[in-house]
């Protein structure tokens, strides 16, 4: 039937000229035509789709924040001139077909977590997708993620990869002795500052070191001297910097008066001589004596304003992370500076006198670190698992230092040339801190970004953006779990 | 019409009223109580409460108004209250009262000007949302908008609208983008009115103003109140001044809108989220039926009157 019918009703122009005397030939003849293009389209998908069964590789998707030619542009071509083309042949040698496909994600590191959030939620996303470690306890108490062992089975223990991962550096994707993805780089943060401008006010130039925050404050003072209408000194405060707020401004700050986030007994401080001190810091800096701009702080742009402020001299101190220097103003980064090396000294962030820092350090730095986790969706787990060991294997590892060099957490792929990471890492690795591995922690952070919004914005005094702070705290984690420590009488403002 | 060809429309009626009417209940109806019903729930999409929401009661709604956190900066209080001051001044003052003044001014012009100035004023009400936001962000910008170029330009010194005046400018831009609206409203309305009303009252000498608030405001009751609750609620409930000043700097710009977007969408917190958008519905409750009760009592007044 099927064979007769197509082709006559295809061809037959001349039976619609006849229609009158046609039209009941017509109609049945219709009739037997969608019967038969009903049976040729359903023989059509079924032959199409045990081909496609047949032929199509197994394919693994990856998520990364990294864009080629933007974010992270070095990221996403190791991975798609090293990963995705080493992995696909390896599989092959095995005997699978396999493809790989990468999702560029371009936004915020914090719009990238929200994605990730939605699509786990609902069964979507990537089978590997890259994340940041402290967002682990969050995503873990909300089903969001499982661990390793459990989507991918035994073998991702046994990898042999754990062994050259340090114990400090698993912490970060551990969460109730529970491993739920392989790190791969850690960072540290440090102060960068301009040595042109140093000279030009008469400061040490190659080797400014810091003892307490007073001296900061006076190399500071004396480049808004030499150049009045400059902010010279910017430390992250504020909602609009985000994560980089709570870390590279807040947790360097009260790392260096000895205090945590948290007392030995886990209750979250909401009061203390310590806090207190690093309100009034901020305060000295962005009120009192205008030594850094509160504009570019409160910019909704403002941490790319604080890079190109940076980069085109018009600030001289910046307490940043590692990566600022090897991938924003690297001469191929976003913000490049030609003579980097030569421009740009770093020193490390000094307690708030020398001793005052936790366990009794004269120096602080803070860390975290990238990750890559598994989709507890994926539907091809094993798969996923065999691509990330690969990628986090010593080797592939190798080859993105040379895209990029940074601070690997295995312990056999060092960066192969940069100065700078081996010894930044080196200083202060020993000296890092890291943030609680808590699934409070993000929205303590966002109230941490508040509070320090309202002292560089002139609305509030530090004791009372503190007060604030310390009943929204109540509200977010219950009045039993929060401490409040004694202020010492009339200091502060 | 016989009993029986009634009874096979009224069914050929609701059968073709059924899918529309399970759209509307799948995406309209059954969302409105299910928010109602997330409001009294700890329901969020990260931490221990995703897996296991529990009903806590009015915990929700008692967290948005303790005193403790209330009037804190970005806190529930201010930002209700910047949304009130929102709605009158950039709503109220600004859409209705400019759309009522457009449209009482285009009815003097000649065909020509009044379709010019009809155009220019839509133009701002059917552009996208993010074209609009970022053409707004690049007139205003300090460094390089347009604006401060053209101060400069004149000798006059940048101003820095987004971070010094930021409700300043969601008003103007909220005002400026949407006045269109109620601006056809009052011109379809205006032309309702009889010509020879006013040409009466031109005889006798009535001026404009006399003209406006005798004649005019008291035959288009009807569409101002139509106009004033449908600007109230698109007001209380607009994102757009997000793509301007994110809700800042410092919360100065955080209207209700984005204080749940906050809430509901970056703590991911759903069930305080859900209570908000509750309050917001009820105050846009109270709203309309303040302005229907208004109108009611003026035609009253008006039957005693006559």
């Amino acid at each position: 039937m099927l064979k007769l019918d197509v082709p006559e009703f295809c061809l037959a122009q001349e039976y619609r000229i006849a229609m009158p005397a046609m039209l009941h030939i017509r109609l049945t003849r219709r009739a037997s035509f969608v019967r038969g293009c009903a049976r040729a389209m359903a023989l059509l998908f079924g032959v199409a789709a045990w081909a496609m069964v047949r032929a199509a590789p197994t394919e693994v998707s990856i998520a990364c924040r990294c864009v080629e030619g933007g974010v992270n542009g070095s990221e996403a071509r190791w991975l798609k001139q090293v990963v995705i083309p080493g992995y696909v042949a390896v599989a092959k040698a095995q005997g699978r077909d396999v493809a790989v496909k990468l999702r560029e994600f371009a936004g915020s590191a914090e719009q990238m977590s929200q994605q990730l959030a939605l699509d786990f939620a609902t069964g979507q996303g990537a089978d590997l997708a890259e994340f940041d470690g402290f967002q682990i306890p969050g995503f873990v108490d909300a089903g969001l993620l499982k661990p390793l062992d459990e989507v991918a089975g035994p073998e991702a223990d046994a990898w042999d990869g754990w062994t050259h991962i340090p114990d400090s550096a698993q912490a970060l994707v551990r969460f109730r002795d529970k491993r739920y993805g392989v790190p791969e780089q850690t960072d540290v943060r440090m102060i960068f500052y301009r040595r042109d401008l140093f000279r030009a006010a008469g400061l040490d130039a190659d080797q400014w070191r810091p003892r307490s925050w007073n001296d900061i404050l006076e190399a500071a003072r004396k480049l808004k001297q030499k150049e009045p209408a400059s902010f010279p000194l910017q430390i992250n405060a504020g909602v609009a910097m985000g994560e980089a707020t709570t870390m590279q401004g807040w947790l360097m700050l009260l790392a260096g008066t000895g205090e945590e986030l948290r007392d030995a007994q886990g209750r979250w401080i909401v009061q203390s001589p310590g806090m207190l001190a690093a309100l009034d810091f901020y305060k000295v800096v962005y009120i009192g004596e205008k030594l850094g701009e509160a504009r570019t702080q409160r910019l909704v742009s403002g941490r790319n304003r604080s890079f190109t402020d940076f980069q085109h001299g018009k600030s001289a101190i910046l307490v940043e992370s590692n990566w600022f220097y090897y991938a924003a103003i690297d001469p191929q980064g976003d913000f490049p500076i030609a003579d980097r090396d030569a421009l740009v000294g770093w020193t490390k962030m000094p307690a708030r006198t020398p001793g005052s820092a936790v366990r009794g350090q004269d120096f602080v730095s803070v860390s975290g670190g990238n990750s890559f986790v598994l989709n507890p969706h994926s539907r091809q787990p094993r798969e996923a698992w065999s691509l990330l060991a690969f990628m986090n294997s010593a080797p592939t590892l190798r080859r993105y230092q040379e895209f990029n060099e940074h601070l690997c957490v295995r312990d056999d792929v060092l960066p192969p040339h940069s100065q700078f990471l081996r010894e930044s890492g080196r200083e202060l690795l020993p000296l890092t801190t890291i943030r609680p591995i808590d699934a409070d922690y993000e929205k303590v952070s966002a109230e941490i970004q508040r509070m320090t919004e309202s002292v560089i914005a002139g609305k509030l005094s530090p004791r009372a953006a503190m007060a604030e702070y310390a009943a929204a705290m109540k509200q977010i984690v219950g009045a039993d779990r929060v401490v409040a420590l004694d202020l010492p009488q009339g200091s502060g403002s | 019409m016989s009993s029986r060809g009634a009874k096979v429309s009224s069914r050929t009626g609701v059968a073709f009223m059924t899918p529309a009417a399970l759209l509307i209940g799948l995406f309209v109806v059954f969302p409105f109580f299910w928010i109602i019903a997330v409001s009294f729930s700890n329901r969020s999409l990260l931490g221990a409460n995703a897996l296991h929401p529990q009903f806590v009661g009015l915990k929700n709604y008692l967290d948005l108004f303790d005193p403790a956190t209330f009037w804190g900066q970005g806190g529930f209080g201010p930002s209700l209250w910047l949304t009130i001051q929102f709605v009158v001044f950039s709503a109220l003052c600004g859409q209705v009262l400019l759309g009522l003044v457009l449209a009482w001014i285009s009815r003097e012009l000649s065909p020509r000007a009044k379709s010019l100035l009809h155009g220019i004023v839509m133009l701002a009400w059917i552009l996208p949302d993010v074209v609009v936001g970022f053409a707004w962000f690049a007139y205003l910008d300090r460094d390089a908008g347009t604006l401060n170029q053209l101060l400069r330009g004149l000798n006059f010194p940048a101003a820095d609208f987004l971070i010094e005046h930021p409700f300043l400018t969601i008003c103007m831009f909220n005002a400026w983008r949407g006045a269109a609206f109620s601006m056809m409203l009052f011109d379809a309305a205006l032309q309702s009115i009889p010509p020879s009303y006013l040409e009466t009252a031109d005889v006798v000498g009535a001026s404009s103003w006399q003209k406006l608030r005798d004649i005019v405001l008291p035959l288009i009751r009807g569409h101002i109140v139509t106009d004033l609750i449908l600007i109230t609620m698109w007001t209380f409930n607009v994102f757009t001044p997000f793509l301007l000043t994110a809700g800042g700097p410092s919360f100065e710009s955080d209207i209700l809108p984005i204080y749940t977007y906050r809430i509901a969408f970056k703590s991911f917190e759903f069930g305080k989220g859900a209570a908000i958008g509750v309050i917001v519905m009820l105050i846009n409750l109270a709203f309309s039926l303040a302005y229907l009760r208004l109108a009611q009592r003026g035609l009253r007044k008006k039957g005693k009157a006559a």
